[in-house]
């Protein structure tokens, strides 16, 4: 079984990957961690960012072992800049 | 103007309309100090040349993050009310990218909110800036927007308190 996801991308993210949004499959049972690694595969530039990161699910702040489900949209954050 | 006391924009902040919407329908006198913090941009940065910047935000959960600060300052300081907007998009030097108006009985309470809700804005709201420059452009890059690190809470609150 596998749960499509939107994937958001922001900032340095999104100019790395050239998308600031993607529909992916995951596995069931998969967490924000597993859609991280999965992007990583997909685009290796992105790799060095996982130690300064921030996601959310759906629009709320959110941990990486937090579990996604179907139609979630998991949204990786750089390090913010406003003000 | 948008009319949402916590809220972005894609047009120019007017410093006026964000105190009129911490004052919101209270009635005259209610409050004794408002106190405001306009952020602009800055025309240089670490010794470059800023021709404009681009802000970006994540919106949905932007407006959130500026709940969540409202609420930590009700917290804190339970008799101010508090007004957030911030702009996306095209900034040119000189324009105002965030003003926040703290309005409260007396002014001690409205400097600290006003403050402390600066240091969160900074720490959390999903905002980015890309410096256009000339001969260049970088994404500048703060704190790890994580909303439940207590030590940069309580960092927030030592700035508005200190």
């Amino acid at each position: 079984m596998r749960v499509r996801i939107t994937i958001r991308l922001f900032a340095r993210l999104r100019d790395l990957v050239g998308s600031g949004r993607l529909i992916r499959d995951m596995p069931t049972g998969a967490s924000v961690e597993t859609v991280w690694q999965a992007l990583v595969q997909e685009f290796p530039a992105i790799a060095a960012s996982r130690a300064s990161l921030a996601a959310a699910v759906n629009a709320e702040y959110a941990r990486f072992e937090t579990r996604i489900a179907d139609g979630d949209e998991v949204a990786f954050l750089p390090p913010v800049s406003g003000g | 103007m948008p009319t949402a006391p916590l809220s972005l924009t894609a047009s120019p902040i007017e410093a006026a309309a964000v105190v009129r919407m911490a004052e919101g329908d209270a009635p005259d006198g209610r409050f004794g100090a408002i106190a405001t913090f306009v952020g602009t941009v800055r025309r240089e940065n670490v010794g470059r040349q800023v021709a404009y910047l681009e802000y970006e935000a994540y919106e949905p959960l932007a407006v959130k993050a500026l709940s969540l600060i409202a609420d930590e300052v009700a917290g804190h300081w339970p008799a101010v009310r508090l007004a957030v907007q911030h702009r996306t998009g095209r900034l040119e030097p000189g324009e105002a990218s965030v003003v926040i108006a703290a309005a409260s009985p007396h002014r001690a309470e409205a400097f600290q909110a006003c403050r402390y809700t600066i240091e969160r804005v900074k720490q959390i709201l999903p905002v980015w800036k890309r410096e256009v420059f000339a001969g260049g452009e970088a994404w500048v890059e703060g704190a790890i927007a994580d909303p439940s690190d207590e030590a940069a809470r309580q960092a927030a609150y030592r700035c508005a308190c200190g």
